[in-house]
């Protein structure tokens, strides 16, 4: 048994993309007009004035057609204080979000209101907008409103192509923490051990450990220390580069079976020629320098061919 | 199984391909929708609930898009659910629809699914790697060809059989106006020569990445009678671990499992006989074979040799992706929906260049995740009971 912490290990996970949306017809008569200036609604068929347009009318579900500029004042239906903006608002100082019904709109339109503090808001107040220094065909050409009473600021419109596409970057931030089972592994890892669990009920070794067996549905608390070498079950050539993509193809992507494991981990596969890696063969890990291991199963930079006969595909094809 | 009847009335789809930038998520649903809705003679006014489709949200970057699309999808004032099962999705999605009529809950169900693949990149999606991890993913053909190496090994099949079903399913591709790809002129050899992507997988045995939706309306038996209809004879989900020591990642315990409860329930004792075309969800060509073993159309091993001898082309003994299939259009959310209702269109003898002469029973398949999700259904041109 090896005596290390088994308190959840964490670190962060950051995911972000710059996604596009192709816009359509409703949406891009929108955004085409915001860039010059102009507030697009669109006449439902109960005949409101729908701002921002809807594409489908959302009492018939019919296509809508008939579009309605409204006005660039309107009046605040309803309103929250938002006194610590995240990164990403539309103002980096404290604001109010509100709904604005625009002179001849029929609904509240969603976004910011630039009173400078929650004591000048109120239901019922009169905004205008303040368009954005840069128009590019977005909602952001709002850069939000304000009360009438503020001093205007001159932007101007830009006129060009119709806007079709829209780009909006998304990012995610989350501690990801490991389970306390899988976070003595790594700590294992960190000091070059290989730590499995076998299950109480059917004997199967897992690595990484789960806590749980996934088929017994039991605890499991044997601790197994493995060893770092077995055998390459299966693999592929990866070829192909993608985004995000950490190791530079062409590199072998293999599932190795610890000798004492009852299943696989997938792993990289180098020393020798792509072509010469198969099944069955059996493999050694490479560990990276100590001095460069932390809690994580890249401290195996990669397993090499150890040169000992292929295992026969027997001994592994239930592992497949 | 006390079960009310419930038939497909209407199928639509959209014409896939790589980037729809002339529609939105919602404008790409509705050309779908409106298609069905013609197909089948209805308005908006004869739906009672919708059901909705999406694989993944990383694949648009958008949380839970049934919220902002229900004014699209006409479920104001209706119930509308929406269904995940990652790419299995689509089939899963024409099975829920079909328990709310088959539950006598709805007379008439929509139920669409969707993928604007271009507004992102799945690719980057399936490989996001958390921390502590070994940065070895590369997307789904990363993930799945591994598994094709250990079918080829189990099997001793020969190397060839994947470009034998890319060929065939890319020139079925060509006989269908809504694929996305259409290559009447590919062969065996000439997929052999494309790139290796994910050695052993190619990259004329993989599916494209496609911007797409399909939608049906399913009914209840007193709207279906004396129209034409595809009955839904028999639907199945099964579902296990990604991954457990002595998993079979070949072939599936879920997938045996969904299937035997398909046949059973639809009264199917032998499928290659008996059933007509099958619309299976094949991404990556050599899951032809291993799918045809799986769900039981041959025995362990011999699926290959069944693909190998012109079976599964139009015209063989079991037809399989008529439509050009998972490999001619991927809209990964729509994919299952599209082989569901493809297998609906052959047995209505709407399939145009396509169809499969005298179809009567169909069955459409999807699959997702690591080969964990399973979705399937029969459909057939008479009642259940009536063959
Ligand atoms: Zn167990």
């Amino acid at each position: 048994m090896v005596t290390i912490s088994s308190e959840p290990l964490s670190a962060p996970l950051n995911v972000g993309f710059d996604y596009t949306r192709s816009l359509g017809p409703v949406l891009g008569r929108f955004a085409t007009g915001l860039r010059g200036h102009t507030i697009a609604g669109v006449r439902g068929s109960d005949g409101r004035v729908l701002v921002p347009p809807a594409e489908y009318d959302p009492v018939t579900a019919e296509k809508l057609t008939e579009f309605v500029d409204v006005g660039t004042e309107g009046v605040v239906q309803t309103w929250s204080w938002n006194a610590q903006p995240l990164d990403g608002q539309p103002l980096s100082h404290a604001f109010a979000w509100a709904l604005v019904k625009l002179d001849g709109a029929d609904t509240g339109l969603l976004h910011a209101v630039d009173a400078g503090s929650p004591d000048k808001m109120s239901t019922g107040m009169r905004v205008r907008v303040r368009w954005a220094a840069e128009p590019v065909g977005s909602i952001r050409d709002i850069e939000c409103f304000e009360p009438l009473d503020a001093e205007p600021v001159e932007r101007q419109p830009v006129v060009g192509d119709d806007v079709t596409m829209l780009t909006t970057p998304i990012h995610l931030r989350y501690d990801h923490t490991a389970s306390p089972e899988e976070s003595r592994y790594l700590r294992g890892l960190a000091e070059g051990k290989l730590l499995g669990q076998r299950c109480p009920a059917c004997d199967k070794v897992y690595i990484p450990p789960r806590g749980s067996c996934p088929t017994d549905g039991v605890p499991t608390e044997d601790e197994v220390e493995l060893p770092d070498h077995g055998v390459v079950t299966t693999f592929c050539v990866v070829n192909v580069p993608f985004l995000g993509q950490r190791i530079k193809p062409p590199y072998v992507a293999a599932y190795i079976l610890l000798d004492g494991a009852d299943i696989p981990f997938l792993h990289l596969v180098l020393g020798c020629d792509a072509a010469e890696v198969r099944m069955g063969m059996r493999v050694r890990a490479q560990w990276r320098p100590r001095d460069q291991w932390g809690t994580t199963l890249e401290n195996i930079d990669h397993f090499e061919p150890s040169g000992e006969p292929d295992a026969p595909y027997e001994s592994y094809a239930q592992h497949l | 199984m006390g079960a009310q009847l419930a038939a497909v009335i209407g199928t639509g789809q959209t014409n896939h391909t790589a980037k729809r930038q002339d529609v939105s998520m919602a404008g790409l649903c509705r050309e779908a929708i409106d298609r069905a809705m013609a197909d089948a003679g209805t308005d908006w006014s004869d739906i009672d609930a919708v059901v909705l489709g999406k694989a993944p949200d990383l694949f648009e970057g958008v949380m839970m898009p049934e919220l902002f699309l229900a004014d699209a999808l006409g479920a104001t004032g209706k119930p509308l659910l929406r269904v995940h099962t990652a790419g299995s999705v689509g089939g899963s999605t024409g099975n829920v629809a079909a328990s709310l009529v088959q539950s006598g809950v709805h007379r008439r169900v929509l139920a669409v699914a969707f993928e604007k693949q271009s507004e992102s990149n799945a690719m980057w999606a399936l490989s996001i790697m958390p921390p502590f991890h070994m940065p070895v993913g590369a997307g789904a053909g990363g993930y799945f060809a591994p598994h094709v190496r250990s079918y080829i090994r189990r099997s001793g099949a020969p190397n060839h059989i994947g470009a034998i079903v890319a060929a065939k399913d890319r020139r079925n591709g060509a006989l269908n106006p809504y694929a996305h790809l259409k290559q009447p002129d590919i062969t065996v050899e000439s997929v052999q020569a494309s790139p290796m992507l994910w050695d052993p997988i190619r990259y004329d045995e993989t599916c494209p990445s496609s911007d797409g939706a399909a939608a049906v309306v399913i009914a209840d038996e007193q709207t279906a009678k004396g129209r034409p209809a595809a009955w839904i004879h028999a639907t199945a989900m099964r579902t296990e671990p990604t991954t457990f020591a002595g998993r079979d990642q070949v072939s599936p315990q879920a997938g045996k499992d969904a299937a035997a409860a398909l046949w059973k329930q639809a009264g199917i004792k032998d499928p290659v006989s008996e059933v007509d075309v099958a619309e299976i969800y094949v991404p990556f060509s050599w899951f032809e074979p291993m799918w045809l073993e799986n769900l039981g159309f041959t025995e362990e091993g011999q699926g290959w040799k069944f693909t190998e001898a012109g079976e599964t082309a139009i015209g063989g003994r079991l037809p399989v992706n008529p439509s050009g299939g998972v490999l001619s259009s991927n809209p990964i959310g729509a994919s299952g929906l599209l082989r569901y209702a493809e297998a609906a269109m052959q047995v209505l003898g709407r399939a145009g260049e396509h169809q499969v002469d005298g179809a009567r029973v169909a069955v459409g398949h999807a699959y997702g995740g690591g080969s964990q999700y399973f979705s399937l259904w029969v459909v057939g041109s008479e009642r259940p009971g009536a063959r």
